[in-house]
């Protein structure tokens, strides 16, 4: 009793202290942020006095499993859901922002709506709470499987679940009302990166616990790939973070950094985010889940060890090229174009070693759309990262930086790459998470596949064509020494490519809405009756033996 | 350490070092009898599916 006591006054406490930082507060959002912990301080408070069985009321909500004492799933079927939720989130919110591109008047003209908002907000969503759910749920099935050992410390590892759906939240609002640090893909303020230092080096405990305590003595290679994706996400948070609060009532603080130091550290930061978080993170699942779904060992064990030290060494020097001819020195510049075209071989090792998994076994691309999923995933992992270095080289970088290439480059990375494996992976992992004989429909995952794969090819080619035009227009003299054209001429040339990424995003969505649908009605239990992917020809009429006329050869 | 001090060692020894590290990190998997290591391993995530 004393001990509930303890605690449930321990988060009252924390819910006053929120209060007063918000009663306290210089800016209005820092006092709704601090009104949101508050809410989330008091939310866990009463889940503590009640002392419900919560976790049994949400697997029936769920209608999940009981546990059964072998694997903690719980928290990864909440990842996936988590997973599909900020998905759908992230992808509207990314339709809604190519369409303002097209038509300007769709920013409403309402300040929290504005491209400059809503942008973060997309890209956010989509990385850090659909990709990093993601990662978190299936690192946890990984790590526990691999490992034959129950996830370490159960309730650090859903505070890390809640901790990081709480640091979405703040984030997420805070984008909305202007709250940001101004550094790509690390626009959240001083004290979320605070919150989500304590929740990353708790994930950090959860996961190096339960290798800690596995029962197979070696660590499978999927486990390196996670563990260098958290250790590093780690490294680099912290250090582009690093900044001085103006006041510590408020949401407003200064990097330690300044000038070209600064953006050297936010792309050391950004271009690892890439790195460590879409690329090591997403690897990982590649190896656990490729060859669990073809049922085959990997390729080469040996070429993913390779694979894995070539990528830890070399991807660290990346982040300069996305500074070529700026103020930052040009030895520097060099050395990050160096280290990106070298990049290419492990990165076309591991797709190689990704895609040779399926060796003797190809027939199931036509047969099985969850390997269809993983082989475009695999073919996007490598166009992307022979793209990436190619953009990398100073030549390149001089007609496409700032220009659309790079987004679609993105894109074709993120949607093919890691959209690709991430619907894979949960459609592998939702029948196994909620123990039913398979998914409701696999002809709905051939509908995801084949609208999220045109999606994706209209989205990529209509950002090369209007980067490259975009790039020569940019750059384009006349005879007397003058530009050509204006920057509105190049935005309104772009308009009809403007169209046609919505449209390809809007396809992506459409799949996405439809994975969706099939992951509920599997959760609920239901099987669809439908036609089979494959069919056994066979034609009675033609199985028997000739009689009548036939007249033997002579 | 000055910023001078701190590149001089990073472009000689500290280089010398990481190459060194991650040359014998790309050779440790050539080693002899890591074949069969290989295979237990990469097969190893199959054995859950035998005794479930």
């Amino acid at each position: 009793m004393d001990g509930l006591v303890l605690k449930t006054g321990g988060w009252l406490g924390l819910a006053l202290l929120a209060l007063t930082m918000a009663v306290f507060a210089v800016d209005w959002p820092f006092a709704v942020h601090m009104t949101i912990v508050m809410i989330a301080c008091l939310l866990v408070m009463w889940f503590t006095m009640t002392r419900a069985d919560y976790a049994g009321y949400a697997r029936g909500i769920l209608k999940a499993p009981a546990d059964m004492g072998e694997y903690d799933d719980d928290i990864i079927r909440w990842g996936v859901i988590a997973t599909l939720f900020w998905g759908l989130a992230g992808m509207v919110a990314g339709v809604y922002i190519a369409s303002q591109l097209a038509f300007p008047a769709l920013n409403l003209n309402f300040e929290y709506t504005t491209f400059g908002r809503l942008r973060p907000l997309h890209t956010s969503a989509v990385i850090f709470a659909f990709g990093g759910n993601a990662l978190i749920a299936t690192s946890f099935y990984v790590v526990q499987r691999t490992c034959r050992a129950r996830l370490a410390f159960p309730k650090m590892a859903r505070f890390v679940f809640w901790g990081y759906q709480l640091f979405i939240v703040l984030a997420a609002t805070g984008y909305l009302m202007g709250v940001t640090e101004a550094k790509e893909y690390a626009e959240p303020e001083w004290y979320v990166d605070l919150w989500l230092t304590v929740v990353w080096l708790c994930y950090l405990a959860v996961f190096v616990g339960t290798i800690v305590r596995r029962k197979e003595p070696h660590i499978y290679v999927a486990n390196w790939f996670y563990l260098a994706f958290i250790i590093t996400v780690a490294m680099l948070h912290v250090v582009n973070n690093l900044s001085m609060p103006a006041s510590i009532f408020g949401s407003k603080s200064y990097s330690a950094f300044a000038g070209v130091q600064d953006a050297l550290t936010q792309w050391w930061y950004g271009h690892n985010a890439v790195g460590f978080f879409l690329t090591a993170g997403f690897l990982a699942m590649m190896y656990y889940f490729v060859p669990k779904q073809a049922e085959r060992p990997v390729y080469s064990y040996r070429l993913s060890i390779i694979h894995f030290w070539s990528l830890i060494f070399l991807y660290i020097w990346a982040g300069p090229h996305h500074l070529h001819y700026t103020a930052l020195p040009d030895w520097a510049q060099t050395l990050g174009m160096v280290f990106s075209i070298m990049l290419w071989m492990p990165s076309w090792g591991g797709m190689i070693n990704g895609l040779m998994t399926l060796n003797g076994a190809w027939d199931k691309i036509r047969t099985d759309p969850i390997i269809r999923m993983m082989v475009m995933a695999l073919a996007f992992y490598g166009m992307s990262t022979f793209e990436g270095p190619m953009m990398s080289i100073k030549w390149v970088n001089s007609l496409s930086h700032y220009t659309d290439w790079t987004v679609g480059h993105v894109h074709s990375g993120a949607l093919g790459w890691n959209g690709m494996i991430t619907f894979a992976c949960v459609y592998y992992l939702v029948p196994r998470l909620w123990s039913r004989p398979r998914l409701y429909s696999l002809r709905m995952v051939n509908w995801h596949f084949w609208l999220a794969t045109i999606g994706i090819v209209f989205y990529a080619s209509s950002m090369w064509v209007a980067g490259i035009m975009q790039g020569l227009m940019w750059r384009e003299y006349g005879a007397d020494g003058y530009l050509v054209y204006s920057f509105v001429e190049t935005v309104a040339a772009m308009h009809p490519m403007y169209l046609i990424r919505a449209a390809g995003g809007l396809m992506y969505l459409a799949g996405f809405v439809i994975m969706i649908v099939n992951v509920w009605a599997t959760i609920a239990g239901r099987v669809r009756e439908e036609k089979p992917m494959t069919e056994t020809p066979y034609n009675p009429a033609a199985d028997r033996p000739l009689v009548g006329t036939a007249v033997p050869a002579e | 350490m000055s910023y001078d001090e701190l590149r001089h060692f990073a472009d000689s020894w500290g280089l010398l070092g990481m190459t060194i590290v991650f040359l014998g990190l790309i050779a440790w998997p050539f080693r002899k009898g890591a074949r069969q290591h290989h295979e237990d391993a990469a097969n190893m995530i199959f054995k859950e599916d035998d005794n479930v």
